[in-house]
């Protein structure tokens, strides 16, 4: 059982023409297994995650295949995806912070959400109470206002909720970004706890902080301009990357014990094209270091060119050849 | 030199004002000309309001904060623009700092208009030209645009080149970072490094220890509204001595280690005004100690680095 998507698209549509914010996403996602997604702001990572579960104008479904547990998605339509939603697929999204309803009490918002999907709040009950052992909240925030809770506490209270129906797919989208380091330790930890006890099958987890990945994911997948750049396990990214871009977004992380008087680490100079109208070729090649006269004409495929390590680079393909 | 002498801020909480938050609690520190200090501690550690606090957004509920020994409460008129000339401030988001109706270079005007209207506008063009090439900007593409069509990076170093003009002399960093992309990130640390080379002192406000460590010298790390632990950035990192920064220390992402089985307890809930070490609720050592009912004071356990825990040496034992 997987999630496999052959070659999404999903563009975003202005009075300026299509910006292709997602162009051709190819990957699978296997159960058990936690993605880690990253990337620049701007590259399409959140485009992806969001068409998965709640694909709306100004997003438009262009093509590509969505396949969840051997079962097509079918993303583009909103009433079918109803099915699926919550139950199958969920997602704890990036405002998980200001997610809950302010004018009800959390229990009450918790039995309405359960009752549109059918869902008997009662019987569920002594389950969500397990949960909320299990992510450290105490009971009494069922009785309580979103405004009583703290932003980590939100963020967890949420999480429960989203986990509720045991999804096969869970996207995390930003969750630790806003939180202090002890508080995102310990939700990503719990992250992690999810999968080991299998209340979810899969997750995708989406951050611009790549040593949070290196913590929890089992696999990272590195995104540019809408484009797949690289995906391998976690450890191969971390230290032996082959995209030019992975090993600059790397390199350019400080890290404790780095210091600018004895090691002045450097940014990646140039930014990402627009997406309006993208350049021809590969889409990195105007800030890439070893760019060559075919990055220019030709777009690189996302290859395997070992297994489980995929890259879109026509330098390594040649190393590699 | 800019120092903090028991500043203290008290904030009125609750539907009429009922309830007392101190949300910094007796801190001092200086910095001198030329430091980097960075300031760090999760959110509600106060670690903002101190910077809002120099820079006079908020008022003082007790203590004093002086500028090369000038109490800067007692600053109005034309001594408070002037103290503005020299200290001045950059936040989190670059986009809430603009007025989004307006050309983003319209800051540098007001600037010249407040501060310096006997500078010719030529003259004064020439200033801005150099100092947005002294924070690594193309005057002629970053000009005459509006927010929305600079990018986050772009419109901080735009921030960063208007405290330039002022020839500040202490600049409060408050986040300014966390905001951008990892790799423009980068850049953004790498010029507060070089204007600090210039004898700019920057306070530096953040909750990710990886960037203060790197480019501050010394470090302060803040738990509800108290110093816990204060030293050069060398002795706090590696030689951690208060139990919470053990705890944050260990919290770190990092890319070279996966995190150890240290266990903090999770946020405690926030109690009023009490009397105890403000650590004692998530503390794993506290537990027997009689002396924690005791606010502990920053004792010098080594040259230079101060820790607020009264029984550091039992915590440190075997280490």
């Amino acid at each position: 059982m997987s999630l496999k998507v052959k070659n999404l698209k999903v563009y975003y549509q202005t009075l300026r023409g299509d910006v292709k914010a997602l162009d051709g996403a190819t990957f699978t996602i296997e159960d058990g297994e936690i993605m880690g997604l990253a990337g620049e702001s701007g590259c399409g990572k959140s485009t992806l995650s969001n068409s998965l579960i709640l694909l709306k104008p100004p997003m438009r479904f262009v093509e590509g295949r969505v396949e969840l547990d051997n079962e097509e998605l079918p993303i583009w339509d909103m009433e079918k995806m109803n099915h699926f939603r919550f139950k199958k697929i969920s997602t704890i999204p990036q405002y998980a912070m200001n997610a809950m309803n302010p004018i009800r009490k959390i229990g009450k918002m918790v039995s309405e959400i359960l009752k549109s999907k059918k869902v008997d709040y009662k019987s569920t009950l002594p389950e969500l109470k397990r949960r909320l052992d299990l992510v450290e909240l105490s009971h009494d925030v069922l009785n309580m206002y979103p405004i009583e809770l703290s932003g980590g506490m939100k963020q967890r209270m949420v999480m429960v909720l989203s986990t509720l129906m045991n999804p096969s797919l869970l996207m995390a989208d930003e969750i630790t970004s806003a939180l202090d380091v002890s508080t995102q330790k310990a939700v990503a930890k719990m992250l992690v706890e999810f999968r080991n006890r299998e209340l979810v099958k899969k997750l995708m987890v989406i951050t611009h902080d790549i040593s949070i990945l290196y913590q929890i994911a089992d696999s990272i997948m590195i995104m540019y301009a809408g484009k797949l750049a690289e995906k391998a396990p976690t450890s191969v990214i971390i230290n032996s990357p082959r995209h030019p871009y992975t090993k600059l977004l790397i390199s350019s992380l400080p890290d404790i014990g780095v210091k600018y008087s004895q090691r002045k680490l450097t940014g990646i100079p140039g930014k990402p094209p627009l997406l309006l109208d993208p350049p021809t070729g590969c889409r990195f090649r105007e800030r890439c270091p070893v760019a060559f006269q075919k990055c220019l004409n030709e777009e690189p495929p996302f290859m395997e060119i070992k297994k489980g390590h995929f890259i879109a680079c026509w330098k390594e393909f040649e190393k590699n050849a | 030199m800019l120092e903090l002498d028991k500043i203290s801020k008290v904030y009125k909480t609750g539907t009429f004002g009922g309830k007392k938050l101190l949300a910094v609690n007796k801190v001092s520190f200086e910095v001198k000309d030329g430091e980097v200090i960075s300031l760090i501690g999760e959110s509600g550690s106060g670690k903002s309001t101190i910077g809002k606090m120099i820079l006079g957004l908020i008022s003082i509920t007790s203590g004093t904060i002086r500028l090369n020994g000038v109490d800067i409460a007692t600053l109005k008129g034309g001594a408070l623009k002037n103290y503005y000339r020299n200290v001045q401030g950059i936040f989190q988001d670059p986009f809430s700092s603009y007025n989004p109706v307006f050309k983003a270079d319209r800051i540098f005007r007001i600037i010249r208009e407040e501060f310096f209207p006997e500078i010719k506008i030529d003259e004064w063009n020439k200033k801005i030209d150099s100092s947005l090439r002294a924070v690594g900007l193309n005057p002629n593409e970053v000009l005459n645009k509006f927010p929305h069509q600079l990018s986050g990076g772009q419109l901080q170093r735009f921030l960063i080149a208007r405290a330039l003009l002022l020839d500040v002399q202490f600049l409060v960093a408050d986040e300014i970072i966390s905001m951008l992309d990892a790799s423009t990130r980068i850049d953004v640390l790498n010029l507060l490094a070089e204007l600090k080379s210039r004898g700019l002192s920057i306070l530096f406000i953040t909750h990710d220890l990886s960037l203060g460590y790197y480019i501050s010298e010394r470090a302060m790390i803040l738990y509800r509204g108290g110093v816990v632990e204060m030293g050069s950035t060398e002795q706090v990192y590696y030689h951690p001595l208060h139990p919470y920064t053990k705890m944050l220390i260990a919290s770190v992402p990092r890319l070279d280690k996966k995190w150890e089985e240290v266990e903090g307890k999770l946020k405690a809930k926030h109690s009023e005004l009490s009397t105890g070490c403000v650590y004692y609720e998530r503390c794993l050592f506290a537990d027997k100690d009689k002396d924690c009912a005791k606010r502990p004071p920053l004792i010098e356990a080594e040259s230079g680095h101060f820790v607020a825990c009264s029984h550091y040496m039992e915590v440190n034992k075997g280490v």
